[in-house]
């Protein structure tokens, strides 16, 4: 499209350029979070339905790639397990922000810095409070 | 056409032709989402253990299925629309549309195969 010649044209600012503050990791966290879920947990997710629904074999196959003999979380479920739970939290928590955003709301600088790190810290409470149910249940 | 004259801008069509379609349902599913997430993970929570017997059950009961299905269409329509946002803003040249074809299939392929999976345990679980 507008790619015919390339003279050094001066470029808009960018992640490099803008000095880091809590509205913006939010904004690009929940890009990266949401564009994270959209591939790896949509494949997972689809790939775990399949299996179930391939019969007891395939669903062993499934588990058996995330557990360890025993039956515990192996390293690669440790890692999916939170860090897609964290993933599903922190863009729940952000896009939620993003709905008063879009009513006009929360743009005062204070609230708006205030909600940007509730957003981290809600997300890392409610994947701890998931995965110390669902441990729970795991190991019982 | 569109914000030049006052019937396009009553109708509220922008330049892209399509008005705020695409924000809308982003945010008209990111609502559905909220609620079917935290039903999945509430339900997945209230589980005895994750057996293949007990998810095979579980997903055979109406209840669950059907809320399944609409998790799928309301999570996928959903992460089609961002991803396609995405791609928009990094890519620039003619691979946005070959990306823009690649997700459109990525998303069908993904929803077609759940959708199958889900009605087979539900359709099948239960007669076992």
């Amino acid at each position: 499209m507008a790619n015919v010649s390339k003279p050094a044209r001066p470029l808009s600012p960018h992640l490099s350029i803008w000095k880091w503050g809590p509205s913006m990791a939010v904004s690009i966290i929940h890009r990266a979070t949401g564009s994270g879920l959209a591939t790896v947990g949509t494949i997972l997710f689809v790939w775990w339905l399949v299996a179930a629904a391939g019969g007891p074999g395939t669903y062993a196959d499934f588990t058996g790639m995330f557990t360890l003999e025993s039956g515990a979380l192996n390293i690669v479920g440790w890692v999916l397990g939170i860090g897609l739970t964290f993933c599903v939290f922190q863009h729940m928590m952000s896009g939620l922000r993003h709905l008063f955003l879009d009513m006009g709301a929360n743009f005062e600088l204070k609230s708006n810095k205030t909600t940007a790190y509730l957003t981290f810290i809600l997300s890392v409470v409610l994947t701890l409070g998931f995965w110390l149910l669902m441990l729970e249940k795991w190991n019982g | 056409m569109g914000d030049g004259t006052s019937i396009g801008r009553v109708r509220g069509l922008g330049s892209a032709h399509e008005g705020a379609h695409h924000w809308w349902h982003q945010r008209l599913t990111a609502g559905s989402n909220l609620l079917l997430v935290l039903w999945l993970m509430v339900s997945l929570l209230l589980l005895p253990n994750y057996s293949y017997e007990t998810i095979a059950t579980w997903m055979a009961s109406p209840w669950v299925a059907v809320p399944l299905i609409l998790f799928v269409v309301s999570v996928f329509y959903h992460f089609r629309m961002g991803l396609q946002v995405v791609i928009e803003d990094y890519q620039h040249d003619e691979s946005r549309i070959v990306l823009i074809v690649l997700l459109n299939f990525f998303t069908i392929a993904a929803s077609a195969l759940a959708i199958f999976s889900i009605l087979k345990i539900a359709f099948t679980a239960g007669a076992a």
